[in-house]
Parts: structure tokens; C-alpha cells; sequence
């Protein structure tokens, strides 16, 4: 679905991305698993073409995207959950959700994903006319999760979306992340918490300073002595 | 789609047109200036409103874009003897001098022109943000000034303008303010308000949903710049004299003041304290003058009335941070709620 190679990425002088390649096939769900500052977010970033890589080529259903503007890209699918929620805190749950769709003018599709992302998230709908500022943190997460999914996406990009949650907030939402890629959405994740990461990827790249170290099957990485002591904490 | 709701607004505005009408028939000259001026500060305000909080970006550059509004529809509506007469310093470029035509149209190119040069001078800078974008808006501002003042032929310098037909009436001035309300009223529930209104709130989040930052921040700078020239060209109208001097910082201020009292980014708000703040300007003229508090006798002190508006903007600014509305509406549905809880009580 997605295929990234040789990517390079600068932030003025210094090289961030240092020739970054991955893929992704339809229906999977694939994590980005490293440390802070090993260029997760700025990968995912520059897929959207919210940075602008300086070389490589990134493939999306066949086309090259590399230079695409966001706005096309979001029409055709791809969508970013940015980090650390980004919910627009003065508006109401509801209305976050419409402008979700903002780039949608089927108003029989948006009204049927509302429904869906009421059905996946019921908090949501409880709280639908509810300031988003005034909910909890998780309830935030939910809400950017449900208004990337009102995109209609059929890649979803989700930038930590456990970062600065409790535990059990955590596990919820990755319930919720494997219901929804069930639904034919894949997804390209990133996480620092990567237990729960590799137990629901189908496959898995480990980051280090702008550099792949390591990929394989999210349940062979779990296994594997060298992700272990870096990021399992064993 | 016509509505009960609709219906009552509609004839809310019949109301409002009849209540203008008596007073435009019975008031003096003095009080029906200030009444124009609180319908020209209404569309002023507004038009800020969509720049400093619809989108939330803080322009302060407002007086510019008055300013070529004004200067566009007053060399449009002068004839060619006014213009004579007025260009004794030097004589107007020739192909505006035989150039007239009504006020109306004239109105619209100097919102026009406004705009073009709104949208013209804001591509530039809408990459800066916040404070940046303040100083940016201001100095573009100071900058149509001072060209105004040194283009002699084009617009007499500092002179001015003088001896302008006195063109703006209720009519105009309130008519074009009622349809500015209704057009930002529409605005916000379009889908071009809603994605404004998310570059606002989150600026990172709106970006990654596909909404074109450049475009949309271009889209209000352009409105706003519009009606900004509109509101210059009645003001132009109803004085009868402009300078470059008119348009100075302070008449940024005014509306600055008019949108932080009201509630930024309120539509209803913003209207309200216009007219209050026209109403309380002219009224608190007093101040300016001598006087007698009885024991004891204050010399008249001109602008004392600015540093009370300027304490009350501080005032606000630590108090009640989000004005007199601060993001809300008086709709008719917490109208009817208001007046809900008074039969309540009565009952």
C-alpha cells in the first residue's frame, strides 16, 4: 500500500532521517517502534508531506506522493493521528467529528461514519455536545483517533497514540486500533510503548538515530534479545 | 429554506430597520452622525473578526486597508471639478481625473481594491505567526501611510481630501452592516468558516486533516480586507475629509477595542460593543472638555477619554479575558431561554 525508500530528511543542518525504508501491505497493522528522536514522527511527517524530504521516493497505491500535497493526500486516504492529540479544545465533541470530514461532501457516507466512530468510541457519543478541552486525556486521544477515521481513511498514520496515558486507557485503545484495521483500515503506527505495539503489529521497524536497525514480525521482534534489553525493559 | 426560526429573524431585522427608520426621521444631526459611525464600526469590527477571531490570527494592520478603501471610493466618487479644486498642489494623474461613478460602486471597488492588496501584502507574511504577524500587519500598515502621504498626484499627499459629497446615510451604513452580519454569520456555517475556526484552535491538527493552511489564512485576510475598505469608504463619505493622519494606528486601536470588549471571534458580540463604544466615545467627549466637580474645577485635558477606554481595555484584557461574549452567540434559542427564566420568576 505504502512503500518508502532511501528517504532523506533535514531540519536545516542537521540530517534527521538518514535514508529510512518501509513498507506497508493492505490490512496490516505496522509499528514504528524507537527511542525519542530517532525520527519517527518526522517519517510520518514527511509521508504527509508536512516536512519535505530532501531524496527518496514514497510510493502510496502506486503513485508517487513524495511532493503531494497534504490536502490531495487526505482526500485519497491518508490520514495522520498527530502527536499528542491535537483536538481543537473550544469546539464540541460533535463538531471536531464534522470537521474530520471537512474534505468529504458525501453527506450520507459522513453521517454513516459518525455512527461507526459513536459505535467504536460510546464515550464519544455521551459527551457529543461537550466542550473537547474539558474531557480527560484518553477521551482526547479517542476523539482525534474517531476524527481521523471520519477522513475515511485507508491508511491511517497514528503518531504515540498512548503517549501520557494510564495503562488501562492504553490497552483500550489498542483494542480499538486492531477493530478498527478489522474494518480494512491498515495502519502505520509509532510508539515508545512497544510491547503493546508488537503484540498487535503484523510487522514491525525498529528506529535508531534516523536509521532502520531493525525489522521482522511484530511477535519475532517481541522475542528478540536485542529489542528486549532496549525497549522491553528485560 | 424558510423556517419559523427564520421567520422571526427576519422580522427581528423589520424591527431593527423600523426602530433606524423613526430614529433617522426624529434625531438630530449630531446624534445621527454617531449612529452611521456605530454602523460603519460594526462592519469594521467584523471585519476584523474574521482575521483576529475567526482564524486567530492577530492582524493589526486594519487602518491600511481602511485607508485604501477610502482613498479607492472618494477619487471614484468626486468629479472632476472636486478633483480640480482639490489637486491645487500638484494636478491628479489624468486618467483619474474625468473618472466618476456612483457611490455604491464606488464602495465596492475600494472594498475591492482593499482586498486585492490585502490578499497582496498578507501572502508574504502568513507564514509568521502571533507577534510576528502583529509587528508584520502593523508595519504594512504604516507603510500604505506613508505612501499615501508621497504620492501626490495619486492621493494630494497630506493634504487630503476635502469637500467630499456626503454620500454615507442610515441607509448605507446600517444596511451594509446588517448584511455583513447575516454574510458572517453564513461564513461560520460554511465549511470555509469551520475550517478557519480549526486553524484557530489547532493549527498543527488542521494542517494534518488536509486543510490548507495558506489558503484559508489568505481566504480571511482577503475577506477581512474587504469589508475593512468598505467600512473605510462610508467613514470617507460620512466625514467629508480625509488625510493620511486619518488612518493611523489609533483607528486600529478603536476596532481592536471594539472586537476584545465584544468577545473575539463573536459575531453578535462584536456588534453590540460597537455600538457601545461609539455610543460611550462621543458621549465621554465631556471628558476632553472643563470640568466642574463642584470643590473642584479639571481644566480640559484633550484625550482623557482615550486613556479611560485604553483603562478599560486593560481592565478587561485581566478581568473578563473573553469580553462581553466571549466566544458565544445571543441566538434566538438563549434569547428565548433568557426570556424564559423572566416568566419563570414571574409565575
Amino acid at each position: 500500500m505504502i512503500t518508502i525508500s532511501d528517504l532523506h530528511v533535514y531540519y536545516g543542518g542537521i540530517h534527521a532521517i538518514r535514508g529510512v525504508s518501509l513498507a506497508v501491505s493492505k490490512g496490516q497493522i505496522v509499528s514504528l517502534i524507537g527511542a525519542n528522536g530517532a525520527g519517527k514522527s518526522t517519517t510520518l511527517r514527511s509521508i504527509m508531506t508536512l516536512e519535505k524530504p530532501r531524496e527518496g521516493r514514497i510510493l502510496y497505491k502506486d503513485k508517487d506522493i513524495t511532493l503531494t500535497r497534504t490536502t490531495d493526500l487526505v482526500k485519497d486516504g491518508l490520514v495522520l493521528v498527530p502527536e499528542g492529540r491535537h483536538v481543537f479544545t473550544n469546539l464540541t465533541v460533535e463538531e471536531n467529528l464534522i470537521l474530520g470530514a471537512y474534505l468529504r461532501k458525501n453527506a450520507q457516507a459522513i453521517a454513516e461514519d459518525m455512527a461507526w466512530v459513536y459505535q467504536l468510541f460510546p464515550r464519544l457519543k455521551e459527551r457529543s455536545r461537550q466542550r473537547a478541552g474539558t474531557m480527560s486525556g484518553g477521551e482526547q486521544q479517542m476523539l482525534a483517533v474517531g476524527r481521523a477515521l471520519m477522513s475515511s481513511p485507508e491508511l491511517l498514520l497514528m503518531d504515540e497514540p498512548s503517549l501520557g496515558l494510564a495503562p488501562l486507557i492504553v490497552k483500550d485503545i489498542f483494542e480499538i486500533i486492531k477493530k478498527i484495521n478489522e474494518k480494512g483500515v491498515t495502519i502505520l503506527l509509532i510508539e515508545q510503548n512497544a510491547k503493546v505495539a508488537l503484540e498487535i503489529s503484523d510487522y514491525a521497524y525498529v528506529m535508531e538515530t534516523g536509521n532502520i536497525v531493525l525489522e521482522g514480525k511484530g511477535r519475532d521482534l517481541l522475542k528478540d534479545e536485542n529489542v528486549k534489553k532496549a525497549y522491553l525493559g528485560a | 429554506m424558510i423556517d419559523k426560526k427564520n421567520l422571526i429573524r427576519f422580522g427581528l431585522i423589520l424591527i431593527l430597520i423600523l426602530i433606524l427608520t423613526i430614529l433617522n426621521t426624529t434625531m438630530g444631526k449630531y446624534e445621527i452622525r454617531v449612529l452611521n459611525l456605530a454602523g460603519i464600526y460594526i462592519i469594521l469590527g467584523l471585519s476584523l473578526n474574521v482575521i483576529n477571531g475567526f482564524t486567530g490570527l492577530f492582524s493589526l494592520g486594519h487602518a491600511g486597508f481602511m485607508a485604501i478603501g477610502a482613498y479607492t471610493s472618494s477619487l471614484l466618487t468626486m468629479s472632476a471639478l472636486q478633483k480640480e479644486s482639490n489637486f491645487f498642489a500638484e494636478p491628479i494623474v489624468p486618467w483619474l481625473a474625468n473618472v466618476q461613478i456612483g457611490f455604491l460602486p464606488a464602495l465596492l471597488m475600494g472594498g475591492i481594491i482593499a482586498a486585492i492588496l490585502g490578499a497582496l501584502i498578507a501572502a508574504p507574511i502568513l507564514k509568521l505567526t502571533d507577534d510576528y504577524l502583529a509587528i508584520a500587519t502593523l508595519g504594512f500598515s504604516e507603510i500604505i501611510r506613508v505612501i499615501f502621504t508621497n504620492t501626490q498626484s495619486l492621493t494630494n499627499g497630506a493634504l487630503g481630501i476635502k469637500g467630499l459629497t456626503r454620500f454615507t446615510t442610515i441607509h448605507y451604513t446600517w444596511g451594509i452592516a446588517i448584511l455583513t452580519v447575516l454574510f458572517m454569520f453564513s461564513l461560520r456555517r460554511s465549511s470555509y468558516g469551520k475550517a478557519l475556526m480549526a486553524i484557530r484552535e489547532d493549527q498543527t491538527a488542521a494542517e494534518a486533516m488536509g486543510i490548507d493552511l495558506f489558503k484559508h489564512k489568505l481566504l480571511a485576510f482577503t475577506i477581512g480586507s474587504f469589508f475593512a475598505g468598505i467600512g473605510g469608504g462610508l467613514l470617507a463619505h460620512l466625514m467629508g475629509t480625509i488625510d493620511p493622519l486619518m488612518f493611523r494606528f489609533l483607528l486600529t486601536f478603536n476596532v481592536l477595542l471594539i472586537v476584545v470588549l465584544g468577545g473575539i471571534g463573536s459575531i453578535t458580540g462584536t456588534a453590540i460593543s460597537a455600538v457601545v463604544v461609539t455610543v460611550m466615545l462621543e458621549w465621554l467627549r465631556f471628558l476632553d472638555g472643563v470640568i466642574d466637580l463642584g470643590f473642584m474645577t479639571i481644566q480640559g485635558i484633550p484625550g482623557l477619554r482615550m486613556v479611560l477606554f485604553s483603562l478599560l481595555l486593560m481592565m478587561v484584557i485581566i478581568f473578563k479575558q473573553k469580553g462581553l461574549m466571549g466566544r458565544d452567540e445571543i441566538t434566538l434559542d438563549s434569547l428565548g431561554g433568557f426570556l424564559g427564566r423572566f416568566k419563570k420568576k414571574e409565575a
